[in-house]
């Protein structure tokens, strides 16, 4: 195997995490919900993903496991944000931070445990293809369902009516309600999709990445989740994209440290945080013809009766 | 059966006064619940996290002494969330304070430096806190980047910098490789209040701070239009108040206290660099400031609260072997009580027998 090769397999795998949980987010916010507990559902789905996983053998257990806690925590949210209206930044930083307490409770009992991790697909004669063959049919399942999850969820938003409705409640939440559309509870669904993709992102990285739980082990991969739908313009194409930019940076300077061009190892592993501070500092900054973002992105809904 | 809010003619004062404490009440609840689930006998449990750390004056001071650094980051915090500037970094503030407050006592370090080292290392403490601080600010203000996102990266990267910098060009050469400066000289160290104690001299600047920030919101024309910006920005355009003036401003405010929080904890109860120094004091101080309603004297209380529930999470981890994350699950469901109670200030929470589905016409 190539180092070139080796290179894109691992850049594959490590932007799976991040294409899973934006394309969650980025539903999530075309609804007009700013959804800041993406780390904290990763993490709880990790640590849930790890035990149904360890306890059954089975990944795909291991896997809903880690939607479903997901979804627990984004419903948490849902009741606060939407039912209570309660500011949505404050509500996602109290979901961070009550996620890293409920995985370090559930995970700490699996530390130092091993699983096998999710099967690459083999397809005698195409995997066998030199280069592009492990590279397009030598793949876990999750790297197919990240790419299946944000082609599907760009059609529904551009192609489907229903899209088309969860968008306008995100840009205009008193002209749908107007309009007779259940703003709150096309939220709720939105919320819940991000929470599912959130859980079963955090769930990938002991399930498929490395074959064991550490507590934190998302290390913010959920914030840059956050940062690459900004990036995205809130567009589906520009997501992938940036997803895989993402996981470029973040292998390059894992290969750049094996090197050892004489840079400190923490200076490149810093290095994907500070490429997501610059690249929202030249996005905001091109984009001085206003927003792209969803008009209502962040604001409280109340129904009047 | 359905929820429906209705929002209050006016914001109900009572409610603004003892939201917090039906959020504690759910809060203790909730985790008696939890403690039940784990096994362990709410009460005994209860009692081990909330009464037994007032029981001895040792405990009391570690108190004191935890509530130090959380007040002290929340009285900034609270400047940026009531002008509605989120910065949630202020973790990695702390940290670049302690990290420029100890690049004096490392230089300074075996020589015969005077007492004046000590005031100059909390005074880069903050100047370093609140130039890290500015950084989001600054992208925010000038470019338009998420200054929730950008705070929240510098977390990180200022973790790896204070890591860096330990286990390379200021670790202590006699320190068997362990990843650590040397002992700060006596010159170098925040002094101790009670002979033989913990408290120390960190607590006294926390009070000034408390007392500063309730003069500046309270009887300033900054702390008037801090105000305004955040409760009504529309007003405040009119009024000619300079929003971006204000943000630049909160943070750099929130940035210089959390700094110096982080050189007072390096400089006074670690007594060195490390990695680790803080348990996530600038992310639990967050619900320190909403729990204390954004108001200094609030804060002040919260903070004692939340720096009990760290104690009593460690004495409840020694005595009946739960583990320290309960402490983090208690201070998240804290957070959203606290969030959930504040509605009430605003709405009324009333339960509808069925959902009424006349304007569905359209649909």
């Amino acid at each position: 195997m190539g180092l070139l090769e080796a290179i894109i397999l691992a850049v594959l795998a490590a932007s799976t995490p991040l294409l899973l949980a934006a394309t969650g987010e980025l539903v999530t916010e075309r609804a007009g919900v700013l959804n800041l507990g993406v780390e904290g559902m990763m993490i709880v789905g990790a640590a849930c993903g790890f035990a149904g996983a360890w306890l059954t053998g089975s990944v795909i257990v291991g896997a809903i496991c880690g939607m479903l806690a997901g979804v627990v925590l984004s419903l948490v949210f849902a009741l606060m944000t939407l039912a209570l209206a309660v500011n949505q930044v404050a509500a996602g930083l109290a979901l961070t931070i009550l996620g890293t307490g409920v995985s370090g409770l559930i995970g700490s009992r699996f530390v130092g445990e091993k699983i096998t991790t999710a099967p690459k697909l083999y397809i005698p004669g195409l995997t066998d293809i030199p280069f592009a063959g492990r590279i397009l049919f030598g793949q876990d399942a999750f790297v197919y369902l990240s790419l299946a999850l944000i082609i599907g969820a760009s059609w529904f938003l551009y192609r489907t009516r229903g899209g088309l409705i969860l968008r306008a409640v995100g840009d205009n939440h008193a002209s749908a309600h107007a309009l007779g559309y259940p703003v709150l509870r096309i939220r709720m669904f939105a919320v819940m999709f991000g929470g599912a993709c959130a859980g079963l992102a955090g769930a990938y990285l002991p399930l498929a990445y490395t074959p064991f739980f550490i507590p934190g082990m998302t290390a913010g991969r959920g914030w840059i989740a956050l940062a690459l739908v900004v990036f995205s313009s809130w567009l589906p194409g520009r997501l992938v994209i940036g997803a895989y930019l993402f996981g470029a940076v973040t292998i390059l300077q894992l290969h750049a440290q094996g090197a050892g061009l004489g840079i400190p190892s923490q200076f490149m592993t810093a290095l994907p945080y500070l490429a997501t501070v610059i690249v929202l500092v030249l996005i905001s900054r091109a984009r001085t013809g206003g927003s792209t973002a969803p008009a209502a992105l962040g604001t409280v809904f109340v129904p009047d009766r | 059966m359905q929820l429906v809010l209705e929002k209050r003619a006016e914001r109900s004062n009572t409610i603004a006064l003892v939201s917090p404490l039906i959020a504690i009440g759910l809060t203790i609840a909730t985790m008696s619940v939890l403690f039940a689930i784990l096994g362990k006998n709410p009460i005994v449990a209860l009692g081990v996290y909330f009464i037994d750390p007032l029981a001895d004056s040792y405990s009391l001071q570690e108190i004191a002494v935890k509530a130090t650094p959380l007040v002290m980051i929340a009285i900034g915090l609270s400047f940026c969330y009531l002008a509605n500037a989120w910065n949630i970094g202020a973790e990695g503030q702390f940290l670049i304070g302690a990290v420029a407050g100890s690049w004096l006592a490392v230089k300074t370090h075996g020589t015969d430096a005077g007492l004046w080292v000590l005031p100059a290392m909390l005074l880069l403490g903050a100047i370093g806190g609140a130039l890290y601080a500015l950084i989001p600010a600054i992208c925010k203000v000038r470019f338009g980047a998420s200054e929730i996102l950008t705070s929240l990266m510098l977390v990180y990267v200022a973790d790896l910098l204070l890591d860096y910098l330990v286990r390379g060009p200021w670790r202590d050469p006699k320190g068997f490789n362990f990843p650590t400066t040397a002992e700060f000289d006596p010159v170098a160290t925040v002094p101790i209040l009670i002979e033989g104690g913990r408290l120390h001299l960190g607590a006294v600047i926390t009070l000034l701070v408390v007392v500063a920030g309730a003069v500046l919101l309270g009887k300033t024309i900054m702390g008037f239009e801090i105000r305004v910006v955040g409760a009504a920005p529309r007003a405040a355009r009119f009024g000619g108040f300079n929003s971006n003036r204000l943000i630049l401003l909160t943070f750099a405010i929130s940035g210089a206290l959390a700094g110096m929080a982080g050189i007072i904890e390096v400089a006074g109860p670690i007594g060195h660099l490390q990695p680790g120094i803080s348990p996530g004091y600038g992310f639990t101080a967050i619900i320190v400031a909403f729990l204390g309603r954004l108001n200094p004297a609030g804060i002040l209380i919260a903070g004692l609260f939340l720096a009990l529930t760290f104690i009593g999470g460690e004495q409840a981890q020694i005595a009946m072997k739960i583990p320290l994350d309960v402490t983090k699950v208690f201070q998240g469901i804290l957070l959203f009580y606290v969030l959930a109670c504040d509605s009430l200030i605003l709405y009324r929470f009333r339960l509808v027998s069925s959902s009424p589905k006349v304007s569905r016409g359209v649909a």
